[in-house]
Protein backbone atom coordinates (compact mmCIF):
# COMPACT_ATOMS: atom_id res chain seq x y z
CA UNK A 1 0.00 0.00 0.00
CA UNK A 2 1.25 3.44 -0.59
CA UNK A 3 2.89 4.70 2.37
CA UNK A 4 1.32 8.75 2.26
CA UNK A 5 -2.01 6.65 2.36
CA UNK A 6 -1.46 4.50 5.19
CA UNK A 7 0.08 7.40 6.94
CA UNK A 8 -3.15 9.62 6.55
CA UNK A 9 -5.35 6.72 7.54
CA UNK A 10 -4.03 6.56 10.25
CA UNK A 11 -3.19 9.71 11.47
CA UNK A 12 -7.76 9.60 10.61
CA UNK A 13 -7.93 7.23 12.88
CA UNK A 14 -5.65 8.63 16.04
CA UNK A 15 -7.27 11.86 15.40
CA UNK A 16 -10.80 10.45 15.21
CA UNK A 17 -9.78 8.51 18.74
CA UNK A 18 -9.74 12.19 20.39
CA UNK A 19 -13.17 12.95 18.31
CA UNK A 20 -14.73 10.02 19.41
CA UNK A 21 -13.53 11.15 23.08
CA UNK A 22 -14.87 14.25 22.83
CA UNK A 23 -18.55 13.41 21.85
CA UNK A 24 -17.85 11.05 24.93
CA UNK A 25 -19.34 12.96 27.53
CA UNK A 26 -21.68 14.63 25.33
CA UNK A 27 -23.53 11.40 24.61
CA UNK A 28 -23.56 10.26 28.10
CA UNK A 29 -25.33 13.20 29.10
CA UNK A 30 -27.64 13.19 26.16
CA UNK A 31 -28.33 9.45 26.64
CA UNK A 32 -29.32 9.50 30.18
CA UNK A 33 -30.67 13.05 31.19
CA UNK A 34 -31.72 14.07 27.39
CA UNK A 35 -30.47 17.13 27.58
CA UNK A 36 -28.19 18.74 25.04
CA UNK A 37 -25.38 20.16 26.52
CA UNK A 38 -24.38 23.12 23.44
CA UNK A 39 -22.05 24.44 26.52
CA UNK A 40 -19.80 20.76 26.01
CA UNK A 41 -17.42 22.69 23.83
CA UNK A 42 -16.41 24.96 26.55
CA UNK A 43 -16.49 22.70 29.40
CA UNK A 44 -13.71 20.83 27.20
CA UNK A 45 -11.59 24.17 26.72
CA UNK A 46 -12.14 24.92 30.83
CA UNK A 47 -10.71 21.38 31.20
CA UNK A 48 -7.59 22.12 28.82
CA UNK A 49 -7.26 25.48 30.47
CA UNK A 50 -7.12 23.67 33.79
CA UNK A 51 -4.35 21.05 32.39
CA UNK A 52 -2.49 24.09 30.92
CA UNK A 53 -2.40 25.84 34.76
CA UNK A 54 -1.54 22.73 36.05
CA UNK A 55 1.63 22.02 33.73
CA UNK A 56 2.51 25.38 33.13
CA UNK A 57 2.89 26.81 36.51
CA UNK A 58 3.69 23.69 38.35
CA UNK A 59 5.15 21.59 36.27
CA UNK A 60 2.81 18.35 36.44
CA UNK A 61 3.43 15.74 34.23
CA UNK A 62 1.25 15.97 30.76
CA UNK A 63 -0.55 13.09 31.30
CA UNK A 64 -0.81 13.58 35.53
CA UNK A 65 -2.74 16.78 34.23
CA UNK A 66 -5.70 14.73 33.28
CA UNK A 67 -6.72 13.33 36.64
CA UNK A 68 -6.40 17.17 38.28
CA UNK A 69 -8.81 18.95 34.80
CA UNK A 70 -11.14 15.35 35.53
CA UNK A 71 -11.64 16.13 39.13
CA UNK A 72 -11.99 20.32 39.00
CA UNK A 73 -14.59 19.20 35.88
CA UNK A 74 -16.18 16.87 37.51
CA UNK A 75 -17.08 19.37 40.35
CA UNK A 76 -17.68 22.52 38.06
CA UNK A 77 -20.33 19.95 35.66
CA UNK A 78 -21.83 18.74 39.83
CA UNK A 79 -22.60 22.65 40.32
CA UNK A 80 -23.21 23.85 36.70
CA UNK A 81 -26.14 21.01 36.86
CA UNK A 82 -27.52 21.72 40.29
CA UNK A 83 -27.49 25.36 39.71
CA UNK A 84 -28.62 25.64 36.01
CA UNK A 85 -29.68 22.12 34.04
CA UNK A 86 -31.61 20.67 37.07
CA UNK A 87 -34.39 23.65 36.30
CA UNK A 88 -35.03 22.25 32.77
CA UNK A 89 -34.34 18.21 33.23
CA UNK A 90 -37.93 17.52 33.99
CA UNK A 91 -39.57 20.12 31.69
CA UNK A 92 -42.32 19.16 29.08
CA UNK A 93 -40.15 17.80 26.23
CA UNK A 94 -40.55 20.96 23.88
CA UNK A 95 -40.26 23.59 26.68
CA UNK A 96 -37.33 21.47 27.77
CA UNK A 97 -35.80 21.65 24.48
CA UNK A 98 -35.64 25.22 23.86
CA UNK A 99 -35.02 26.01 27.82
CA UNK A 100 -31.93 23.75 27.75
CA UNK A 101 -30.76 25.29 24.50
CA UNK A 102 -31.21 28.47 25.64
CA UNK A 103 -29.70 28.50 28.70
CA UNK A 104 -26.82 26.41 27.67
CA UNK A 105 -25.87 28.69 24.71
CA UNK A 106 -25.62 32.04 27.47
CA UNK A 107 -23.02 29.02 29.67
CA UNK A 108 -21.23 28.92 26.99
CA UNK A 109 -20.89 32.54 26.56
CA UNK A 110 -20.46 33.14 30.44
CA UNK A 111 -17.67 29.98 30.33
CA UNK A 112 -16.04 31.96 27.26
CA UNK A 113 -15.71 35.20 28.70
CA UNK A 114 -14.57 34.21 32.34
CA UNK A 115 -11.73 32.38 30.12
CA UNK A 116 -10.85 35.23 28.48
CA UNK A 117 -10.33 37.07 31.90
CA UNK A 118 -8.24 34.69 33.31
CA UNK A 119 -6.30 33.10 30.63
CA UNK A 120 -6.86 35.92 27.55
CA UNK A 121 -7.45 35.25 24.24
CA UNK A 122 -3.67 33.80 23.63
CA UNK A 123 -3.97 30.66 22.30
CA UNK A 124 -2.37 28.01 24.55
CA UNK A 125 -0.71 24.45 24.39
CA UNK A 126 1.19 22.10 25.95
CA UNK A 127 4.53 20.53 24.54
CA UNK A 128 7.37 18.51 26.03
CA UNK A 129 10.10 16.18 24.42
CA UNK A 130 8.59 13.73 25.07
CA UNK A 131 5.23 14.55 23.48
CA UNK A 132 7.51 15.75 19.85
CA UNK A 133 8.60 12.54 19.64
CA UNK A 134 7.11 9.89 17.23
CA UNK A 135 8.80 6.28 15.95
CA UNK A 136 8.63 4.89 12.45
CA UNK A 137 6.86 1.54 11.62
CA UNK A 138 6.77 -0.19 7.70
CA UNK A 139 7.68 3.70 7.28
CA UNK A 140 4.31 5.30 8.98
CA UNK A 141 5.21 7.42 11.63
CA UNK A 142 2.74 7.13 14.82
CA UNK A 143 3.67 10.61 16.81
CA UNK A 144 3.64 9.82 20.64
CA UNK A 145 1.23 12.66 21.05
CA UNK A 146 -1.28 11.02 18.75
CA UNK A 147 -1.16 7.69 19.73
CA UNK A 148 -1.88 8.86 23.18
CA UNK A 149 -4.82 9.64 22.10
CA UNK A 150 -6.21 6.39 21.11
CA UNK A 151 -5.00 4.76 24.10
CA UNK A 152 -6.30 7.38 26.18
CA UNK A 153 -9.64 7.22 24.74
CA UNK A 154 -9.93 3.43 24.31
CA UNK A 155 -8.99 3.65 28.15
CA UNK A 156 -12.06 6.20 29.13
CA UNK A 157 -14.29 4.01 26.38
CA UNK A 158 -13.86 0.63 27.99
CA UNK A 159 -13.83 1.94 31.80
CA UNK A 160 -17.04 4.00 31.40
CA UNK A 161 -18.78 0.74 29.91
CA UNK A 162 -17.45 -1.60 32.92
CA UNK A 163 -18.72 1.08 35.22
CA UNK A 164 -22.24 1.22 33.19
CA UNK A 165 -22.46 -2.59 33.42
CA UNK A 166 -20.68 -4.06 36.37
CA UNK A 167 -20.88 -1.60 39.17
CA UNK A 168 -24.37 -0.96 40.88
CA UNK A 169 -24.47 2.29 40.37
CA UNK A 170 -23.68 2.03 36.60
CA UNK A 171 -26.74 -0.55 36.72
CA UNK A 172 -29.03 2.19 37.80
CA UNK A 173 -28.29 4.87 35.46
CA UNK A 174 -28.67 2.07 32.60
CA UNK A 175 -32.19 1.86 34.47
CA UNK A 176 -32.89 5.36 34.19
CA UNK A 177 -32.43 5.62 30.55
CA UNK A 178 -34.63 2.64 29.83
CA UNK A 179 -37.31 3.86 32.21
CA UNK A 180 -36.62 6.92 34.72
CA UNK A 181 -40.43 6.02 36.09
CA UNK A 182 -39.72 2.16 36.69
CA UNK A 183 -36.30 3.30 38.31
CA UNK A 184 -38.03 6.34 40.09
CA UNK A 185 -40.24 3.70 41.69
CA UNK A 186 -37.27 0.94 42.27
CA UNK A 187 -35.93 3.78 44.98
CA UNK A 188 -32.96 5.32 42.87
CA UNK A 189 -33.16 8.56 43.00
CA UNK A 190 -32.93 9.38 39.55
CA UNK A 191 -32.08 13.27 39.72
CA UNK A 192 -28.74 11.98 41.47
CA UNK A 193 -28.37 10.07 38.91
CA UNK A 194 -28.74 13.01 36.52
CA UNK A 195 -26.68 14.91 38.19
CA UNK A 196 -23.55 12.20 38.74
CA UNK A 197 -24.02 11.43 34.71
CA UNK A 198 -23.43 15.27 33.98
CA UNK A 199 -20.28 15.46 36.81
CA UNK A 200 -19.08 12.42 34.58
CA UNK A 201 -19.93 13.96 30.92
CA UNK A 202 -18.02 17.08 32.24
CA UNK A 203 -14.85 15.27 33.84
CA UNK A 204 -14.93 13.08 29.92
CA UNK A 205 -14.74 16.81 28.33
CA UNK A 206 -12.01 17.63 30.78
CA UNK A 207 -10.06 14.27 29.60
CA UNK A 208 -10.69 15.37 25.61
CA UNK A 209 -9.89 19.17 26.60
CA UNK A 210 -6.25 17.79 28.08
CA UNK A 211 -5.58 15.65 24.60
CA UNK A 212 -6.98 18.70 22.64
CA UNK A 213 -4.32 20.69 24.69
CA UNK A 214 -1.62 18.54 23.71
CA UNK A 215 -2.45 17.85 20.16
CA UNK A 216 -3.53 21.49 18.86
CA UNK A 217 -3.81 24.36 20.93
CA UNK A 218 -6.91 26.22 23.05
CA UNK A 219 -8.50 29.46 23.21
CA UNK A 220 -11.59 30.55 24.61
CA UNK A 221 -13.70 30.79 21.85
CA UNK A 222 -12.50 27.69 20.67
CA UNK A 223 -15.75 25.76 22.48
CA UNK A 224 -18.81 25.97 19.80
CA UNK A 225 -16.13 24.19 17.18
CA UNK A 226 -15.80 21.53 19.87
CA UNK A 227 -19.51 21.03 20.41
CA UNK A 228 -19.94 20.69 16.58
CA UNK A 229 -17.51 18.09 15.91
CA UNK A 230 -18.85 16.27 18.86
CA UNK A 231 -22.53 16.57 17.89
CA UNK A 232 -21.65 15.42 14.54
CA UNK A 233 -19.81 12.05 15.65
CA UNK A 234 -22.93 11.30 18.43
CA UNK A 235 -25.39 11.73 15.56
CA UNK A 236 -22.96 9.24 13.30
CA UNK A 237 -22.63 6.56 15.75
CA UNK A 238 -26.31 7.05 17.10
CA UNK A 239 -27.85 8.74 19.75
CA UNK A 240 -26.93 7.50 23.18
CA UNK A 241 -24.50 4.16 22.15
CA UNK A 242 -21.35 4.51 23.74
CA UNK A 243 -19.46 2.56 21.38
CA UNK A 244 -20.84 4.25 18.62
CA UNK A 245 -20.09 7.07 19.61
CA UNK A 246 -16.18 5.72 19.31
CA UNK A 247 -16.58 4.41 15.65
CA UNK A 248 -18.25 7.77 15.22
CA UNK A 249 -15.15 9.41 15.90
CA UNK A 250 -12.75 7.35 14.03
CA UNK A 251 -15.04 7.77 10.88
CA UNK A 252 -15.09 11.65 10.97
CA UNK A 253 -11.38 11.68 11.80
CA UNK A 254 -10.66 8.80 8.71
CA UNK A 255 -12.93 10.82 6.45
CA UNK A 256 -11.60 14.11 6.93
CA UNK A 257 -8.01 12.89 6.72
CA UNK A 258 -8.64 11.03 3.91
CA UNK A 259 -10.53 14.50 2.47
CA UNK A 260 -7.02 16.40 2.46
CA UNK A 261 -5.40 13.67 1.33
CA UNK A 262 -7.17 13.18 -1.86
CA UNK A 263 -9.35 16.61 -2.19
CA UNK A 264 -7.54 19.03 -0.13
CA UNK A 265 -7.48 20.32 3.03
CA UNK A 266 -9.60 23.33 2.68
CA UNK A 267 -12.67 20.73 2.20
CA UNK A 268 -11.82 18.75 5.77
CA UNK A 269 -14.29 20.83 7.97
CA UNK A 270 -16.79 20.36 4.80
CA UNK A 271 -16.53 16.50 4.35
CA UNK A 272 -17.65 16.31 8.41
CA UNK A 273 -20.73 17.70 7.88
CA UNK A 274 -21.51 16.33 3.89
CA UNK A 275 -20.88 12.91 5.76
CA UNK A 276 -23.50 14.18 8.85
CA UNK A 277 -25.76 15.08 6.19
CA UNK A 278 -25.58 11.76 4.56
CA UNK A 279 -26.06 9.83 7.58
CA UNK A 280 -28.90 11.71 8.50
CA UNK A 281 -30.67 11.05 5.22
CA UNK A 282 -29.87 7.62 5.01
CA UNK A 283 -29.56 5.75 8.37
CA UNK A 284 -30.63 8.97 11.26
CA UNK A 285 -30.61 6.53 14.07
CA UNK A 286 -26.80 6.26 13.58
CA UNK A 287 -24.06 3.84 12.37
CA UNK A 288 -24.24 1.79 15.02
CA UNK A 289 -27.64 3.05 16.73
CA UNK A 290 -30.68 0.78 17.34
CA UNK A 291 -33.81 1.56 15.68
CA UNK A 292 -36.37 2.98 17.42
CA UNK A 293 -38.18 0.33 20.04
CA UNK B 1 -51.35 1.28 57.73
CA UNK B 2 -52.20 3.73 54.62
CA UNK B 3 -54.66 6.24 54.57
CA UNK B 4 -55.70 8.70 52.00
CA UNK B 5 -57.61 12.11 53.03
CA UNK B 6 -59.59 13.99 50.30
CA UNK B 7 -56.80 14.53 47.70
CA UNK B 8 -56.83 15.70 44.83
CA UNK B 9 -54.66 15.54 42.05
CA UNK B 10 -54.26 17.56 38.68
CA UNK B 11 -52.58 16.64 35.04
CA UNK B 12 -51.43 20.35 34.39
CA UNK B 13 -54.70 22.15 34.64
CA UNK B 14 -57.26 18.54 34.21
CA UNK B 15 -58.50 17.46 37.31
CA UNK B 16 -58.16 13.62 37.65
CA UNK B 17 -59.06 12.54 40.90
CA UNK B 18 -61.79 14.31 43.35
CA UNK B 19 -61.45 14.21 46.86
CA UNK B 20 -60.53 10.64 47.01
CA UNK B 21 -60.42 9.17 50.37
CA UNK B 22 -59.58 5.65 51.48
CA UNK B 23 -57.85 3.62 54.33
CA UNK B 24 -55.58 0.07 53.85
CA UNK B 25 -55.12 -1.76 56.85
CA UNK B 26 -51.89 -4.19 57.86
CA UNK B 27 -52.41 -7.66 56.05
CA UNK B 28 -54.91 -6.60 54.04
CA UNK B 29 -55.84 -7.14 50.35
CA UNK B 30 -57.75 -4.10 48.74
CA UNK B 31 -59.07 -3.24 45.51
CA UNK B 32 -59.19 -0.43 43.46
CA UNK B 33 -61.74 -1.12 40.38
CA UNK B 34 -63.47 0.64 38.06
CA UNK B 35 -63.60 1.13 34.23
CA UNK B 36 -60.53 3.01 31.65
CA UNK B 37 -60.01 6.28 32.82
CA UNK B 38 -61.56 6.06 36.61
CA UNK B 39 -58.37 7.41 38.36
CA UNK B 40 -56.98 4.14 39.14
CA UNK B 41 -53.69 4.60 38.16
CA UNK B 42 -53.36 7.93 39.11
CA UNK B 43 -54.21 7.12 42.67
CA UNK B 44 -51.20 4.50 42.63
CA UNK B 45 -48.95 7.22 41.06
CA UNK B 46 -50.12 9.57 43.46
CA UNK B 47 -49.10 6.89 46.76
CA UNK B 48 -45.99 6.55 45.04
CA UNK B 49 -45.17 9.93 44.65
CA UNK B 50 -45.00 10.32 41.18
CA UNK B 51 -47.80 12.89 41.66
CA UNK B 52 -48.25 15.07 44.22
CA UNK B 53 -51.70 15.88 45.44
CA UNK B 54 -52.80 19.78 44.81
CA UNK B 55 -54.86 19.26 48.52
CA UNK B 56 -55.34 16.52 50.92
CA UNK B 57 -53.20 14.24 53.04
CA UNK B 58 -51.62 10.91 52.31
CA UNK B 59 -50.25 8.79 55.40
CA UNK B 60 -48.48 5.81 55.38
CA UNK B 61 -47.84 4.53 59.14
CA UNK B 62 -48.57 7.75 60.54
CA UNK B 63 -45.94 9.48 58.33
CA UNK B 64 -47.25 11.75 55.94
CA UNK B 65 -46.45 11.36 52.36
CA UNK B 66 -47.17 14.98 50.67
CA UNK B 67 -43.45 16.05 50.20
CA UNK B 68 -41.73 12.80 49.79
CA UNK B 69 -40.16 11.82 46.50
CA UNK B 70 -41.09 8.04 44.91
CA UNK B 71 -37.33 6.55 45.79
CA UNK B 72 -38.00 7.92 49.35
CA UNK B 73 -41.57 6.73 49.63
CA UNK B 74 -39.97 3.50 48.49
CA UNK B 75 -37.93 3.35 51.62
CA UNK B 76 -40.89 4.21 53.89
CA UNK B 77 -41.94 0.60 52.75
CA UNK B 78 -44.57 1.25 49.36
CA UNK B 79 -43.40 -0.63 45.73
CA UNK B 80 -45.72 0.33 43.08
CA UNK B 81 -45.27 -2.93 40.07
CA UNK B 82 -46.71 -0.55 37.25
CA UNK B 83 -48.78 -0.91 34.85
CA UNK B 84 -47.47 -3.10 32.21
CA UNK B 85 -44.74 -3.78 34.50
CA UNK B 86 -42.07 -1.53 33.25
CA UNK B 87 -39.31 -3.73 33.69
CA UNK B 88 -35.82 -3.01 32.14
CA UNK B 89 -35.77 -4.87 29.04
CA UNK B 90 -32.19 -4.36 28.16
CA UNK B 91 -30.99 -5.81 31.38
CA UNK B 92 -30.83 -9.54 32.77
CA UNK B 93 -34.10 -11.19 34.63
CA UNK B 94 -31.16 -11.09 37.75
CA UNK B 95 -29.89 -7.15 37.09
CA UNK B 96 -33.67 -6.30 36.80
CA UNK B 97 -34.11 -7.69 40.23
CA UNK B 98 -30.68 -6.42 41.90
CA UNK B 99 -32.17 -3.13 41.25
CA UNK B 100 -35.48 -3.60 42.81
CA UNK B 101 -33.41 -3.92 46.04
CA UNK B 102 -31.58 -0.30 45.48
CA UNK B 103 -33.08 0.97 49.27
CA UNK B 104 -29.92 0.88 51.77
CA UNK B 105 -32.54 -1.42 53.93
CA UNK B 106 -33.33 -3.90 50.80
CA UNK B 107 -29.74 -3.84 49.92
CA UNK B 108 -28.59 -5.05 53.54
CA UNK B 109 -30.72 -8.28 52.55
CA UNK B 110 -30.84 -8.53 48.86
CA UNK B 111 -29.32 -12.33 49.07
CA UNK B 112 -32.10 -13.56 51.05
CA UNK B 113 -34.75 -11.56 48.60
CA UNK B 114 -33.55 -13.17 45.71
CA UNK B 115 -34.15 -16.06 47.13
CA UNK B 116 -37.54 -15.88 48.01
CA UNK B 117 -38.47 -14.23 44.83
CA UNK B 118 -37.47 -17.36 43.10
CA UNK B 119 -39.21 -19.41 45.86
CA UNK B 120 -42.66 -17.92 44.44
CA UNK B 121 -41.39 -17.55 41.29
CA UNK B 122 -39.73 -20.75 39.82
CA UNK B 123 -39.83 -19.78 36.45
CA UNK B 124 -37.48 -16.56 37.18
CA UNK B 125 -34.72 -18.65 38.55
CA UNK B 126 -34.90 -20.71 35.25
CA UNK B 127 -34.26 -17.60 33.45
CA UNK B 128 -32.31 -15.23 35.26
CA UNK B 129 -29.04 -14.89 32.77
CA UNK B 130 -31.70 -14.31 30.34
CA UNK B 131 -32.43 -10.39 28.84
CA UNK B 132 -35.66 -9.16 30.65
CA UNK B 133 -36.85 -8.38 27.00
CA UNK B 134 -36.88 -11.95 25.79
CA UNK B 135 -39.22 -12.82 28.32
CA UNK B 136 -43.12 -13.80 27.80
CA UNK B 137 -45.62 -11.45 29.12
CA UNK B 138 -46.43 -13.39 32.21
CA UNK B 139 -42.84 -13.83 33.05
CA UNK B 140 -41.91 -10.23 32.48
CA UNK B 141 -45.44 -9.67 35.08
CA UNK B 142 -43.79 -12.26 37.33
CA UNK B 143 -40.51 -10.11 36.76
CA UNK B 144 -42.11 -6.57 37.66
CA UNK B 145 -43.66 -8.40 41.02
CA UNK B 146 -40.83 -10.02 42.29
CA UNK B 147 -38.70 -7.11 41.00
CA UNK B 148 -41.10 -5.07 43.35
CA UNK B 149 -40.85 -7.58 45.99
CA UNK B 150 -36.92 -6.83 46.25
CA UNK B 151 -37.91 -3.68 48.15
CA UNK B 152 -39.17 -5.53 51.19
CA UNK B 153 -41.93 -3.56 51.00
CA UNK B 154 -44.87 -3.34 53.51
CA UNK B 155 -47.38 -2.43 51.26
CA UNK B 156 -47.29 -3.41 47.55
CA UNK B 157 -49.47 -1.95 45.07
CA UNK B 158 -50.27 -4.28 42.02
CA UNK B 159 -51.34 -1.71 39.00
CA UNK B 160 -53.71 -4.52 36.41
CA UNK B 161 -51.37 -7.41 37.01
CA UNK B 162 -53.76 -9.39 34.62
CA UNK B 163 -53.25 -7.16 31.76
CA UNK B 164 -52.73 -9.14 28.77
CA UNK B 165 -52.51 -12.27 30.07
CA UNK B 166 -54.52 -15.75 29.15
CA UNK B 167 -57.03 -16.75 31.28
CA UNK B 168 -55.11 -19.59 32.88
CA UNK B 169 -52.66 -17.26 33.32
CA UNK B 170 -54.66 -14.73 34.99
CA UNK B 171 -55.77 -17.48 37.84
CA UNK B 172 -52.12 -18.45 38.39
CA UNK B 173 -51.31 -14.51 38.97
CA UNK B 174 -53.63 -14.04 41.65
CA UNK B 175 -52.84 -17.23 43.03
CA UNK B 176 -49.50 -15.52 43.66
CA UNK B 177 -50.26 -12.02 44.87
CA UNK B 178 -52.46 -14.46 47.87
CA UNK B 179 -49.65 -16.32 48.78
CA UNK B 180 -47.03 -13.15 48.95
CA UNK B 181 -50.09 -11.23 50.89
CA UNK B 182 -49.99 -14.06 53.70
CA UNK B 183 -45.99 -13.34 53.41
CA UNK B 184 -47.21 -10.81 55.39
CA UNK B 185 -47.26 -7.96 52.84
CA UNK B 186 -50.18 -5.68 52.63
CA UNK B 187 -51.45 -5.39 48.98
CA UNK B 188 -53.46 -2.73 47.35
CA UNK B 189 -54.48 -4.12 43.56
CA UNK B 190 -55.71 -1.89 40.99
CA UNK B 191 -58.00 -4.18 38.33
CA UNK B 192 -60.37 -3.47 35.56
CA UNK B 193 -60.93 -7.26 35.70
CA UNK B 194 -63.63 -6.66 38.35
CA UNK B 195 -64.54 -10.17 38.95
CA UNK B 196 -61.57 -11.87 39.65
CA UNK B 197 -60.56 -8.54 41.62
CA UNK B 198 -63.38 -8.78 44.16
CA UNK B 199 -63.36 -12.55 44.87
CA UNK B 200 -59.57 -11.62 45.53
CA UNK B 201 -60.05 -8.91 47.65
CA UNK B 202 -60.97 -8.75 51.36
CA UNK B 203 -62.28 -5.26 50.80
CA UNK B 204 -63.01 -2.90 47.45
CA UNK B 205 -63.43 0.67 46.45
CA UNK B 206 -65.24 1.39 42.94
CA UNK B 207 -63.76 4.34 40.99
CA UNK B 208 -65.80 6.51 38.87
CA UNK B 209 -64.43 9.81 36.80
CA UNK B 210 -62.09 10.23 39.41
CA UNK B 211 -64.32 9.55 42.38
CA UNK B 212 -65.02 6.66 44.77
CA UNK B 213 -68.47 5.55 44.04
CA UNK B 214 -68.80 2.82 46.31
CA UNK B 215 -66.87 0.71 48.65
CA UNK B 216 -67.28 -2.74 50.37
CA UNK B 217 -66.66 -5.88 50.58
CA UNK B 218 -67.67 -8.07 47.27
CA UNK B 219 -71.48 -8.76 48.05
CA UNK B 220 -71.82 -4.97 48.96
CA UNK B 221 -70.09 -4.18 45.41
CA UNK B 222 -72.10 -6.11 43.74
CA UNK B 223 -75.73 -4.05 44.70
CA UNK B 224 -74.17 -1.77 42.74
CA UNK B 225 -75.99 -1.17 39.98
CA UNK B 226 -73.41 0.05 37.73
CA UNK B 227 -71.10 -2.45 38.80
CA UNK B 228 -73.21 -5.46 37.70
CA UNK B 229 -74.81 -3.68 34.88
CA UNK B 230 -71.01 -3.02 33.16
CA UNK B 231 -68.74 -6.05 34.26
CA UNK B 232 -71.24 -8.88 35.26
CA UNK B 233 -73.77 -8.84 32.66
Amino acid sequence: MDIALGQTLVFGILVGALYGLVALGLSLVFGVTKLLNVAHGELLMIGGFVSFWAFSLYGVNPFLTIAISMVALFLLGAFLYKLIFARTVKLPEETKIKNTLLVAFGLSIILQNLALRFWTADERGISTEFLRTSFTVLGIRFPVVKLANLVIAVFFLVALQLFLRKTYIGKAIRATVQNWEAAYLMGIDIHKVYLLSFAIGAALAAVAGTLVTLNFSIQPNMGLNWTLKALIVMVLGGLGSIPGTFIGGLVLGVTESATSYFISSNYREIAGLVLFLLVLIFRPQGLLGAKEA
Amino acid sequence: MLSIDKIDVFYRELQAIWGISLEVNEGEIVALVGPNGAGKTTTLNTISGLLKPASGDIRFLGKSLGKEPPNKIVELGISQVPEGGKIFTGMSVFENLELGAFVPEARKVKGQSIERVYEIFPRLLERHKQLAGTLSGGERQMLAIGRALMACPKLLMLDEPSFGLAPILVEHMFEMIEKINQMGVTILLVEQNIQAALNLAHRAYLLENGRIVGQGNLTDLLSFESVRSSYLA
